[in-house]
């Protein structure tokens, strides 16, 4: 399940005069319970978080030290093992091979869904009203999709024998599509998930690029086109500068998301068969824990997905808030 | 001239790029009508003019009723679960001013940017410790700690919209603090809990990995869980039946999403309250 971070930034409290209770703490009957009741408050989402986030974050701590495998599973005591776990991760090679992938995959991805969506976005901004609610409502359509719903439909798109796409590139002459299967290539593998991911993302792209983009006056626009921009200039100097704040969100949220294509990946693995060459980190956790009992070890993979994500995403945080600043 | 024929060029490329984006959802529904001759053909078959629901049919016998029951049991617990707490939580972040506020807000925006994947391991094995494998319970507390933070952010921002000065006024008027605030301020964020109720539904409804991990009996499975099996047993010979099962999880969902999505976005812009 994946929450769009709101990145909204956190406004500072307002003085006591704006509403804040600061005075109606006197007019409690009795100061010290009120003090005490946004604790209450909170206490019930604190017990959730602790026993859902928490003490599962405090195990994977204990495991990633400890040697737990099938055996500790059935009940034997589990081994304290040190750093070992780590070292065999490190020292293994797969992990970093996994790691870059995902890495690669996220940014091509990412790279993909913005230009495609601020392409259409900008598309969006230049026809007529028709046109344009048909591509709003197709891209709704696909936004709308279940992901596993739309999974299961490309894997029958790409099918090898009857699938549509096939017969499209047959009939369009190339003879070597028939019968080809898509997903037994580790290279048309990821072409197949690239092609899936797009399709999903890029309608949240669109819609809140559109919306940036109709907040642009369209007298600057027209003001640099009398002084000689050429479409593309303007498109850079103008609409950019002006969007870039959106912009830099929706990039922010694709990474987040594109990095963590758990689902998308998993789905196609179970109908192509080459897990190991495709995985990325997150399938690759998911075999080693829950499909090889080797629980120690998922337990340090995990930390390298926790670190890569909140590491990138931080990043591009810290280049947000800069720009706000500065502007 | 060149601007109108232009234009021209530019909506037909639009309308093309609509049928591509389209064509996927398009072509499940066409697939889940088609006859097996029709759908093993060489030829693909565009329109399902002589088309049956027996996919359906299959579709239905093959579980579809037990994972569905269980999908609503898991969405409405969490559903409910979550947005009761978060909105105490929004209410104590917004209402009130306390030592570790500031934390607690830092916290709830790190903890959304944790991928399910780096966590879902240890999970497994929390909640195997506390025999919640395979339980509703389980699988609940998992989804509302996941929507928790985004949800307290989201109603959190609701309450700061909501004057205090609206729940002073009932209260000079002669309402308690407690009848000002069901009075006056709660039915103002009823926009903002349909939001954060609507948010929470797609969620947990279309939710795969955790329920992957959490319900690993056949009897258990919510909806996706169901129909990646389903996909499994059927890819041979029966890509309609498939397809009805695709049909059947996403149509719904998709109506759902285009009547709430307009009046979504106009709830969140109308704001609770005007001037």
């Amino acid at each position: 399940m994946s929450a769009p971070p709101a990145v909204t930034e956190e406004r500072p409290a307002p003085p006591p005069t704006q509403g804040g209770p600061a005075p109606r703490v006197q007019q409690g009957r009795d100061p010290r319970r009120r003090g005490l009741l946004p604790y209450a408050f909170l206490l019930p989402t604190l017990i959730v978080l602790a026993a859902a986030l928490g003490f599962p974050l405090v195990r994977q701590v204990i495991m990633s030290f400890q040697e737990y495998g099938l055996a500790q599973q059935f009940g034997q005591e589990p081994e304290w093992v040190g750093l070992d776990n780590y070292a065999q991760l490190l020292g293994d090679g797969y992990l970093w091979t996994v790691l870059l992938r995902s890495v690669l995959f996220c940014l091509a991805v990412s790279a993909v869904c913005m230009v495609i969506g601020i392409a259409l976005a900008m598309l969006m901004t230049r026809i007529g009203r028709t046109p344009r609610l048909a591509l709003q409502v197709a891209l709704l359509l696909a936004w709308a999709m279940p992901h596993l719903a739309s999974l299961t439909v490309w894997q029958w798109l790409f099918d090898s024998q009857y699938g549509i796409v096939n017969w499209l590139l047959v009939n369009l002459g190339f003879d070597d599509f028939a019968g080809h299967s898509w997903l037994l290539n580790r290279m048309s593998f990821f072409v197949v998930a690239g092609i899936v991911v797009v399709w999903m993302s890029v309608p949240f792209v669109v819609f809140t690029v559109y919306a940036g983009l109709t907040q642009v006056p369209a007298d600057v626009l027209e003001a640099a086109e009398l002084d000689g921009a050429s479409g593309w200039q303007r498109f850079r100097m103008v609409t950019v500068p002006m969007i870039r704040p959106v912009l830099l969100i929706v990039g922010l949220l694709q990474i987040i998301w594109n990095l963590k294509v758990f689902t998308q990946i998993f789905v196609l693995q179970d109908a192509g068969g080459i897990t190991r060459e495709t995985n990325l980190i997150g399938t690759y956790i998911y075999r080693l824990g829950i499909g090889e009992g080797q629980f120690g070890l998922a337990a340090a993979a995990s930390w390298f997905i926790l670190l890569v994500t909140v590491g990138l995403s931080l990043y591009y945080v810290r280049i947000l808030l800069k720009d706000e600043a500065a502007s | 001239m060149i601007r109108s024929r232009r234009r021209w060029l530019l909506s037909t490329v639009a309308v093309l790029l609509a049928v591509v984006w389209a064509f996927p959802v398009y072509w499940m529904i066409n697939s889940s009508f088609l006859p097996i001759n029709r759908i093993q053909s060489e030829t693909p078959t565009f329109v399902p003019i002589d088309g049956t629901v027996d996919a359906y049919d299959r579709a239905f016998s093959g579980g579809f009723f037990s994972a569905l029951k269980m999908s609503m049991v898991v969405t409405l617990i969490t559903i409910g679960v979550a947005l009761v707490l978060a909105f105490l939580a929004a209410l104590a972040l917004s209402r009130f001013r306390f030592r570790g506020r500031r934390s607690f807000l830092i916290a709830v925006l790190v903890i959304q940017m944790i991928p399910a994947e780096g966590l879902f391991i240890s999970q497994f094995k929390q909640l195997d410790a506390w025999d919640m494998l395979n339980t509703v319970g389980g699988l609940s507390l998992l989804y509302i700690a996941t929507l928790l933070p985004f949800t307290i952010w989201l109603l959190r921002g609701f309450v700061n919209g909501v004057p205090v000065e609206l729940e002073e006024a009932a209260m000079v008027d002669g309402c308690s603090r407690t009848q000002a605030f069901v009075r006056v301020t709660l039915p103002l964020l009823a926009p903002g809990l349909a939001a954060a109720a609507v948010y929470g539904f797609l969620q947990a409804w279309n939710e795969f990995s955790l329920a992957l991990v959490v319900m690993t009996r056949p009897e258990n499975m919510t909806l996706p869980l169901w129909l990646r099996t389903f996909t499994e047993a059927n890819r041979v010979d029966d890509w309609a039946g498939i397809m009805a099962g695709s049909a059947l999880i996403a149509v719904p969902v998709i109506i759902f999403f285009l009547i709430v999505q307009r009046r979504m976005t106009a709830g969140l812009v109308s704001g609770a309250v005007k001037g």
